[in-house]
């Protein structure tokens, strides 16, 4: 989910852009230099994730995976999808560098929250299919609110694009079904083959 | 993947520096975004186009890029010109538009074009891993561009895991639908994906360490400032300059 150039107005720019510097620092304070190559493989992997697409009706959607991107990254989610996201500006023109705050904002926010819920609810449903529904919901939820902060990034430039925000976010009701049991399906094989994924601790420095 | 579709030219424009090319990028399409004026942005599309012109970029996958983006910008003309507030034009459909809708559109539409084409004629005819070392000599994080440069090149090598990945599903006969079946195996699809990337970022790693590696890249090229990038760099100032005194004036 991205917003094209040339549609926001500067502040909306800057302030895209200076929010999305900050949580980058953060991001990149909180991964060491040996969870550097695991960081890039993530940021691949949801590159090339985002290129599968789901038939609906007589057209289809991509997944967007922003949930499962921030559930298993952290605060690293902001460098990861920064750059991901700039491999697609410069490659594919998807997106754009004037916005590339903005989109990387959009994208990492929901991510970071479903990361706090994810690991909220980790400690306390311990059962697989417990979890499963956890993480459909988280998967859902993020491609949500991806899509409410980009209603009120295109809102914050005037009322005109209220009309077009609202059909934005309606196309998005089976992204956020497929993103959702996508995601619920990922955690539950991760639980299953390699459950020390999903420790938080795993991202903080080493001592 | 068709990411590699530009950088391999030798037009005078992939002969300037990187930084030169990253920096006026950035300078032009930072005062392109800013502009409001139909004066000054027709002037940025003019100007953009004659450089993606002097990239000599393929002119078919350069247009089909300008259409991923005016196919959304013809959903902006479906809905701005009638719901913007403003004097009424006339009425089309029985629905009556407003001359502020049209010219909102009509900005954006030019604008998007503009920035796309500077960027796809500038920044995209770099090759990955040099616009790497441009960024890192223009003092991003070295974290950062390390991370840039594996994602470089491990999106590749995912990718084709991928492509295996699909290719075992189809010849067990596995049609994707909007079902539930379809999501789930996409779900183990990538999670299959994530653990297989991680194991291999755990022997990369490795790797690294094996070769010394201290937390920093060494290039084997460097940089280095003609004078066409200096004429480049002014001509680029000069444009930024003219363009914010037709606004402000």
């Amino acid at each position: 989910m991205h917003i094209s150039e040339g549609v926001l107005s500067g502040p909306v720019l800057a302030s895209g852009a200076v929010l999305a510097v900050a949580g980058i620092g953060l991001g990149l304070r909180r991964m060491s230099v040996d969870n550097t190559p695991k960081t890039a493989m993530l940021s691949a992997v949801f590159f090339v994730a985002s290129l599968i697409h789901v038939p609906f009706g007589p057209s289809n959607v991509h997944l967007i995976l922003n949930g499962l991107s921030g559930v298993l990254l952290g605060w690293t989610v902001f460098p990861a999808l920064a750059v991901a996201l700039f491999l697609q500006a410069v490659m594919f023109q998807f997106g754009g560098l004037t916005v590339l705050g903005v989109n990387t904002l959009i994208m990492a926010l929901p991510g970071m929250i479903a990361y706090h819920i994810f690991h909220l609810m980790y400690g306390i449903v311990r059962r697989p299919g417990r979890v499963f529904g956890v993480a459909v919901v988280l998967g859902a939820m993020a491609v949500l609110l991806s899509g409410l902060l980009l209603t009120a990034a295109l809102a914050l430039g005037g009322r005109a694009f209220l009309g077009v925000a609202a059909g934005i976010v309606a196309a998005h009701v089976p992204v956020m079904i497929a993103d959702g049991v996508v995601t619920g399906a990922a955690v539950l094989f991760i639980l299953k083959v390699r459950p020390d994924l999903l420790v938080p601790s795993r991202w903080e420095p080493a001592a | 993947m068709s990411c590699l579709a530009f950088f391999a030219g030798r037009s005078p424009v992939h002969r300037l520096d990187p930084r030169v090319r990253l920096l006026s990028a950035l300078g032009l399409a930072v005062a392109i975004a800013l502009s409001e004026r139909l004066v000054t942005l027709g002037w940025a599309l003019g100007l953009t186009t004659l450089l993606a012109a002097a990239a000599r970029l393929g002119l078919w996958t350069l247009t089909r890029r300008l259409l991923h983006l005016n196919a959304f910008m013809l959903f902006l003309w479906m809905v701005l010109p009638w719901s913007v507030p403003g004097r009424f034009a006339r009425t089309v459909w029985g629905l009556s538009i407003t001359e502020e809708g049209i010219r909102l559109a009509l900005e954006i539409t030019v604008k998007g074009n503009a920035i796309v084409l500077l960027f796809t004629a500038l920044v995209a005819t770099i090759d990955p891993p040099r616009l790497g070392c441009a960024l890192k000599r223009l003092a991003l994080p070295d974290k950062l561009v390390h991370l840039f440069m594996l994602v470089i090149r491990y999106t590749d090598v995912i990718h084709d895991e991928y492509g295996r990945l699909r290719h075992a599903l189809k010849a067990r006969a596995f049609q994707p639908r909007f079902s539930s079946h379809t999501l789930r195996a996409f779900g183990y699809l990538v999670g299959l994906l994530l653990v297989r990337s991680m194991e291999r970022a755990e022997r990369v790693l490795a790797a690294m360490k094996c070769r010394g590696f201290d937390g920093h890249f060494h290039a084997l090229t460097g940089f280095g400032l003609r004078p066409s990038d200096l004429v480049f760099t002014g001509m680029a100032l000069c444009h930024v300059g003219a363009w914010a005194w037709l606004e402000l004036s």
